[in-house]
């Protein structure tokens, strides 16, 4: 339902032009967690920043059910890799998830709800009437999670969420996600550069090459849910999977012929 | 995967030309003149108070050939380029001092305070009593305003010194002359060049309200001059003539301070 | 000596060395006015003096009510007008295009220039120092607010027209707290300007104020009320840029709590 055709990005520099991504092509399906995963210097921003809406891409097109992105769709949310800067400093952790919803056709009251609701999906109903900066990184990126939530998206798109948060916060944000997306049945782009992480989350992982990015491969990840932090990656499958990935990547990074492919 | 349908085929986007912004501004300000010179040919602006852009632009070439503007012009430049140096010279001497000792600064920090926020335009009966009415009065006030703004930030530049570069001074156990000449001076730079920047425009301001109230010759005594000749046409003129040596004066300042900060490896001044 | 320098390393040990200061200077003003026979420096007590006397009769209030009533008012319209049309440049890049040449000009007007238009406009009165300061607070403001408009965090943009947060919401959630330290900072620009615009307009164009009474009492050789105009309005700046930093400060912690205090 969501389709990347022949995206292209450049940007103009002095020198001409920096192509970040160039002939990206991919469909997500629905209720589905895709994964893009890259090295670094790869145009992984670049491309969640077009099919965002955020930017315009210099050719090509992103289209989601049918209709052309041509701005911030209305069903889309994004959580961002600086939590601290995507929230408000200044507002209450619940009036930060409820900004989204202060639009038209919206009650108090079922904003109430909504808030509520999401605060105690990612178990922090108790930090409702706190600022963001009395909160750890890992608490600030479960709000801006929920403030996600909150609005219910058909498309949950997140850049690197969890790239500034601590190994043991991490395992449990990422268990989050996927209770998420099990009981919403949303559709999640993830965008990450740790492999494990990737293959644990996901139903299938692209890999992107450096700039001027294109996708190399798509892997299915045919691992059982639920999945587990223990269990799932005790599975010779996982490892497999995380090998074929890492290798992938690594290729990437030492032979520069495959990136200019 | 599954192949796309039936979907429109990816076109190039071109970015706007370059051609609209330039043409935006210079649009803009025609608009502007030529609704200012519409409204008040047709009288809704009282052509009294408000003559047409025409007349101004007329009167203001006038002038040009008249021998008024130019010593006029002269008058002022001359006595805003003495404020600047005798109040930019004194604040930083002062200022360096009281950087460094630290005690002196702290006893004389509520005298500081107390005096900087005072109107030096509040002092202007009192320098015409005690100095005059000449460009020494308008002098004064001019520095005593521009040394405040000078003095506070080239205090806070010489303390500026980054932690790390004064302990490495001290462990190499450079003098207390070496310390200040390589490391406190060369940080107080950059404020430096910000408070000379708003002590050129304050030194400005405080010239021009001089030759209004005290009638010393220049630009601000030419404005109300026309004014109470019933000239508005020529105040207007002489108004734009203000503007335009502040922006002159603006530009040559940030060109001199770029020139110093490069030369002390500052890239650009903030 | 050593003492000394440790004594100015503790905040209480800095106010404590300003403290001895102030009263060093006061008494020093004092000791060496004190016999003054000069006309044109009086002696400190009889300054002290005329200030608590003449300040406190109606005609004194009526002067000074009228320099804090046009000094509010026009601060008020410079800043509403400057927030408003700072935010609506800041955030416009096609209006910021359009009139920034413009704007640059107007600004580079030095504000007291513009005493005689205003005196054309409005006479002698309280039009004249309100508009003028109005108009001279209002570059400072509006500058500076768009300054901040313009720059808002990248990511806090992009968080908001993600979730498509626009028109009301967006301005008062998101631009207005994200911008007010910069609105903060041009408005502390500000009064000092407005101080300047209000004394001055009463030197040349009012019959009401401090300025008018400065200027009347040295037309008059009145010199002693001449001086304690001068400390009254020392007193007065003082007072305004203080309160305005505590504040500042205040509103400062708001908008942004993990912000270090300067």
């Amino acid at each position: 339902m969501l389709i990347v055709t022949e995206l292209e990005k450049t940007y103009p520099t002095k020198k001409g032009g920096f192509t970040a991504v160039r002939d990206m092509s991919f469909t997500v399906q629905e209720g589905e967690l895709f994964s893009i995963v890259g090295p670094s210097g790869a145009g992984k921003t670049t491309l969640l920043r077009c099919i965002a809406g955020l930017d315009r891409p210099t050719s090509g097109g992103v289209y989601f059910q049918g209709r052309e992105v041509d701005g911030p769709p209305e069903d889309f949310a994004i959580v961002f890799q600086d939590y601290a800067r995507s929230l408000l400093p200044w507002a209450t952790v619940g009036t930060n998830v409820e900004l989204p919803l202060m639009k038209k056709g919206n009650t108090a009251a079922e904003r109430n709800r909504r808030v509520t609701t999401a605060l105690a999906e990612v178990g922090l109903s108790d930090a409702v009437d706190k600022k963001p900066f009395q909160l750890s990184g890992g608490m600030q990126q479960r709000v801006a999670i929920a403030r996600a939530i909150a609005y219910r998206p058909k498309v949950l798109i997140m850049d690197e969420p969890f790239a500034s948060v601590d190994a043991q916060t991490r395992a449990d944000l990422e268990d989050l996600v996927l209770r998420v997306k099990e009981e919403t049945g949303t559709t999640i782009l993830f965008v990450t550069h740790d492999v494990d992480e990737s293959v644990y989350l996901s139903n299938r992982v692209a890999m992107v090459t450096r700039s001027p990015s294109r996708i190399a491969e798509v892997v299915d990840i045919d691992l059982p849910f639920p999945r587990d932090q223990i269990a799932t990656k005790s599975l010779p499958e996982f490892a497999r999977l995380r090998a074929h990935v890492f290798g992938g990547i690594r290729d990437m990074v030492h032979d520069t012929t495959l990136a200019h492919a | 995967m599954t192949a796309v349908q039936s979907l429109p085929v990816a076109r190039r986007r071109t970015s706007r030309p370059r051609v609209a912004r330039v043409a935006r501004p210079v649009v803009a300000v025609a608009v502007l003149i030529g609704a200012q010179e519409a409204l008040t040919r047709t009288d809704v602006l009282p052509a009294g108070y408000f003559p047409p852009a025409s007349e101004i632009v007329r009167t203001f070439v006038g002038e040009l050939g008249d021998d008024s503007l130019g010593p006029a012009l002269m008058s002022t430049v001359r006595t805003w380029l003495l404020a600047l140096l005798v109040s930019v010279g004194l604040g930083t001497a002062v200022g360096v001092l009281l950087g460094l000792v630290r005690p002196l600064e702290a006893f004389l920090r509520p005298v500081i305070e107390f005096m900087r926020p005072v109107p030096s335009v509040a002092l202007i009966p009192l320098v015409v009593l005690t100095i005059g009415t000449g460009s020494g009065a308008a002098l004064f006030l001019a520095c005593f305003a521009a040394f405040w703004q000078v003095l506070v930030p080239v205090i806070t530049g010489v303390r500026s010194a980054p932690a790390i570069a004064l302990d490495t001074a001290r462990s190499y156990s450079l003098s207390t002359w070496q310390r200040i000449r390589w490391i406190q001076l060369p940080s107080m730079l950059p404020h430096l060049a910000t408070a000379t920047r708003l002590a050129a425009s304050t030194t400005l301001i405080l010239i021009v309200t001089a030759e209004i109230i005290i009638q010393m010759p220049g630009i601000g005594h030419e404005i109300t001059m026309s004014r109470s000749a019933g000239d508005p046409a020529r105040m207007y003129a002489y108004i734009a003539l203000s503007g335009a040596a502040g922006i002159v004066l603006n530009v040559l300042v940030r060109r001199i301070e770029k020139r110093l900060n490069a030369s002390h490896g500052l890239e650009g001044s903030r | 000596m050593t003492t000394l320098t440790t004594s100015v390393s503790t905040a209480r040990g800095r106010a404590v060395i300003g403290a001895a200061g102030a009263l060093t200077a006061l008494g020093a003003w004092f000791m060496l006015s004190r016999g003054s026979e000069n006309v044109y420096f009086p002696a400190l007590p009889a300054i002290l003096d005329e200030t608590w006397e003449y300040w406190r009769t109606a005609e004194g209030l009526r002067n000074l009510g009228a320099s804090l009533t046009t000094l509010s008012l026009g601060l008020c319209l410079g800043i509403v007008f400057g927030v408003a049309i700072g935010l609506v440049i800041g955030q416009l890049t096609f209006v910021e295009q359009a009139i920034s040449p413009a704007l640059e000009f107007a600004r580079a007007i030095p504000a007291t220039a513009l005493i005689p238009f205003a005196m054309m406009l409005f006479g002698v009165g309280d039009n004249t120092k309100i508009f003028l300061i109005a108009l001279g607070s209002l570059w400072p403001v509006l500058l500076n607010t768009a300054d901040g408009a313009r720059r808002i965090d990248p990511t806090l943009r992009d968080s908001a027209r993600a979730f498509r947060i626009a028109g009301f919401q967006r301005q008062a959630f998101i631009v207005v707290p994200a911008v007010l330290p910069r609105i903060l900072v041009g408005i502390r620009i500000a009064i000092p300007l407005g101080l300047i615009l209000m004394v001055t307009s009463e030197m040349v164009g009012a019959q009401e104020g401090l300025g008018f009474v400065i200027t009347q009492a040295q037309a008059t050789f009145q010199l002693v009320t001449m001086w304690s105009g001068i400390v009254v309005l020392g007193v007065l700046g003082f007072s305004i840029t203080f309160a305005y930093s505590l504040l500042e400060r205040v509103l400062l912690r708001w908008s942004d709590p993990r912000r270090e205090d300067a």
